[in-house]
């Protein structure tokens, strides 16, 4: 059967089996539709959670980060991990004990303000929005690549069925749908890493193989990996090239921005007890943890390949470099996407991949072996999906791996819009503008709501802004340095009051933000250079989210010391989400 | 009788606390103490075909923070129990 028509069958099973859970599993109430109704198992909202978490990004673009940055891509893999213990033991009990539905209702209430409630709903919607845009791009990507229809069809396709089950569904819904999703992408993410494991080093377990010796004869894969990459110009393979302040604060901003994140804050409201939010963040990240530690696995896997595909001899010979005719043909298959490009510099019929940013390494190469520069270009968004390709796997791998990218894309759109809908139709409508709404309006506008983000989303995903990558670093950073201190403080301390934490919030926001556009320009053009030498301490504009955390911290730790302590039926309010007993009674309104 | 119950609340707070302690320090050593800060020093121990600091900070300190969780919520159930604010 043709590659395409497999792809096509694949892909339409899952959507129908996503579309059958959503009619299955219908909401009819506002508590079904916000949190599924209290009712989820911790280990399938465990899944949901992971599903929910493990977006595009991680999904295809991970891998290829890790494969071409070696150790400085572990920010990814301990910071989108590490996130899941705060959690754990910082918020998530505590916030399923409170008992409402979502986290800007949390902020309100223990800060007994709607302003503070209006800054964390800013915080939430801006945050939501970033993410969902990347997805919907990243659903137009794999749809033009493997379906072969243009981005717009493919949008058009993902937003419907996006819509009929997180419209129809709410959480419930999305719930359900999320654990066959998760079961999905993560057959899709282990199938291709165990064949090329077994390819490479004759161990099934990638996160075996990745410590193993490699079945040609060369010795350890990953001190081979450093050799190869080494001899062609690059840093060491395990040994990273950005400094270890800003490996720190990354790692820290996107930890404590995983846990400040509303869309995976929200998950553990869905669980029925306090002690299930305390394993069902277990169960997440045990199901996250499948994904990240096979990642690194493919990451370098991929990186060996693809040098050893190139480089098939001794560096510096003639005879050394592939022959542009005899390119695989997984290669000539990517050049049309713009996505892997090779242009012939010195004109001599072959390809030659090394470091040629390396200005040592570039010389000699130009004055000893006759390159004139990098000839290969790789996109590192492609590794994971061109992976069952380089490796040579059969056409239902490919398939598999299409469907799969799909499934994590859709899943997190899906938290995120529901989220950005709870926002509107709760927070905002009932809690601020119009709190006497009746629970079926408040349903139906939660519907409208969920219905117009989609649309939006769908149209950034179209027309991405330039900066959609840029945002991302936004996303954490805002929810490093605004949310999470206030959730955290709102339950370990009963002296913050409300206008630490709106100041503090505010400080922690406004300086992370005009740090991020200072150095990346979003909206406008970067009014400094983004080099180290312009950072603060040399924190890179992906880690300020650290720095504006502390700041959040100080601003409402000594503006709280100065102003009236919080009123007593709050202290109470601290009191008794610290203790798990009667959190069934606290469902209600 | 209500002060009883006041310091059973404390009591009930700070060994919350403690164990939560305990778990941080854990989540702090295994990837920001030996992913990150030691990294160097200890990647010139090398077992099972991977430099130590390397494997931790792309696979060890994940293992661990699954199996933290896990202890971490088994002992909360078991701390809760103790002071019978267990939910039914």
């Amino acid at each position: 059967m043709e590659l395409q028509t497999l792809t096509y069958i694949i892909v339409g099973l899952s959507f129908a089996l996503y579309i059958g859970i959503a009619i299955w599993s219908r909401a009819s109430t506002t508590g079904e539709f916000y949190v599924a109704g209290k009712g989820v198992h911790p280990i399938a909202n465990g899944m949901a959670t992971a599903a929910d978490w493990m977006s595009a990004a991680s999904f295809i673009s991970m891998a290829g980060l890790i494969a071409f940055l070696g150790y400085g891509g572990s920010v990814y893999l301990m910071g989108w991990t590490g996130g899941y213990v705060l959690l754990a033991t910082l918020l998530a009990p505590y916030l399923r004990k409170y008992g409402k539905f979502t986290v800007p209702e949390f902020i309100g209430g223990r800060y007994y303000s709607k302003s503070a409630s209006l800054v964390a709903i800013i915080c939430l919607i801006f945050i939501s929005f970033t993410y969902v845009a990347g997805q919907m791009r990243g659903v137009g990507i794999v749809f033009s690549r493997f379906l072969e229809v243009d981005i717009l069809t493919g949008l058009i396709v993902g937003m419907g069925v996006v819509f009929v089950y997180a419209v129809l569904g709410g959480m419930k819904g999305i719930t359900y749908t999320q654990v066959a999703q998760y079961c999905v992408l993560i057959f899709a993410y282990t199938v291709p890493a165990v064949f090329i494991a077994f390819q490479l080093t004759g161990h099934f377990m990638p996160q075996l193989a990745f410590g193993s010796t490699l079945l040609d004869g060369s010795g350890f894969m990953l001190e081979r990996l450093n050799q190869v990459v080494t001899e062609l110009g690059f840093t060491e393979y395990t040994r990273g090239n950005k400094s270890t302040i800003d490996v720190f604060f990354i790692t820290l901003a996107l930890m404590v921005g995983t846990a400040g994140l509303p869309h995976v804050i929200v998950r553990f409201f869905t669980v029925p007890k306090v002690r299930d939010a305390r394993t069902s963040a277990g169960w997440a990240l045990l199901f996250i943890a499948l994904l990240y530690t096979t990642a690194p696995a493919v990451g370098a896997m991929a990186r060996y390949n693809l040098t050893q595909t190139v480089q098939i001899g001794a560096v510096g010979t003639p005879a050394g470099n592939l022959e542009v005719e005899s390119r695989p043909e997984w290669m000539k298959r990517w050049e049309p996407t713009g996505l892997l490009k090779f242009e012939d510099k010195n004109n001599d019929g072959r390809i030659q991949y090394y470091n040629d940013k390396n200005p040592e390494f570039a010389k000699m190469a130009q004055d000893e072996y006759g390159w004139n520069g990098n000839e290969l270009k790789v996109d590192r968004d492609i590794m994971v999906l061109a992976n069952p390709e380089i490796a040579g796997l059969p056409d239902w791998v490919i398939a598999l791996v299409a469907a799969g990218g799909i499934a994590a894309a859709l899943s997190t759109a899906a938290g995120l819009l529901l989220v950005i809908s709870a926002a509107i139709s709760h927070d905002l409508l009932k809690g601020i503008l119009m709190p006497d709404i009746s629970e079926r309006s408040e349903l139906m506008a939660g519907r409208i709501a969920a219905a117009f983000a989609i649309c939006i989303a769908g149209y950034l995903g179209y027309n991405p802004p330039g900066f959609v990558a840029q945002v991302v670093a936004f996303a954490f950073g805002l929810a490093a340095s605004s949310l999470f201190p206030a959730i955290l403080m709102g339950i370990f301390s009963k002296r913050i009051n409300r206008e630490g934490a709106i100041a503090g919030m505010l400080v922690g926001l406004i300086f992370t933000m005009g740090y991020i556009i200072n150095f990346k320009g979003v909206f406008i053009e970067p009014m400094a250079a983004n080099i180290p030498e312009n950072w603060f301490m040399g924190i890179s504009p992906e880690g300020i989210g650290g720095i504006g955390m502390i700041l959040n911290f100080i601003t409402a730790f000594a503006i709280s010391r100065v102003t009236s302590p919080p009123p007593a039926e709050v202290q109470q309010l601290v009191e008794d989400i610290r203790i798990p007993r009667g959190s069934g009674a606290a469902h209600d309104h | 009788m209500q002060d009883q119950k006041e310091s059973m609340g404390a009591a009930y707070w700070k060994a919350n606390l403690k164990l939560m302690m305990i778990c941080l320090i854990i989540w702090f050593v295994v990837s920001y103490g030996f992913g990150i800060l030691l990294v160097d020093t200890l990647n010139s121990i090398e077992f099972a075909g991977f430099k130590l600091g390397f494997w931790f900070a792309q696979q060890g300190s994940i293992y661990t923070f699954v199996i933290l969780i896990f202890v971490y919520a088994h002992q909360m159930n078991k701390i809760d129990r103790k002071f019978n604010v267990h939910e039914e």
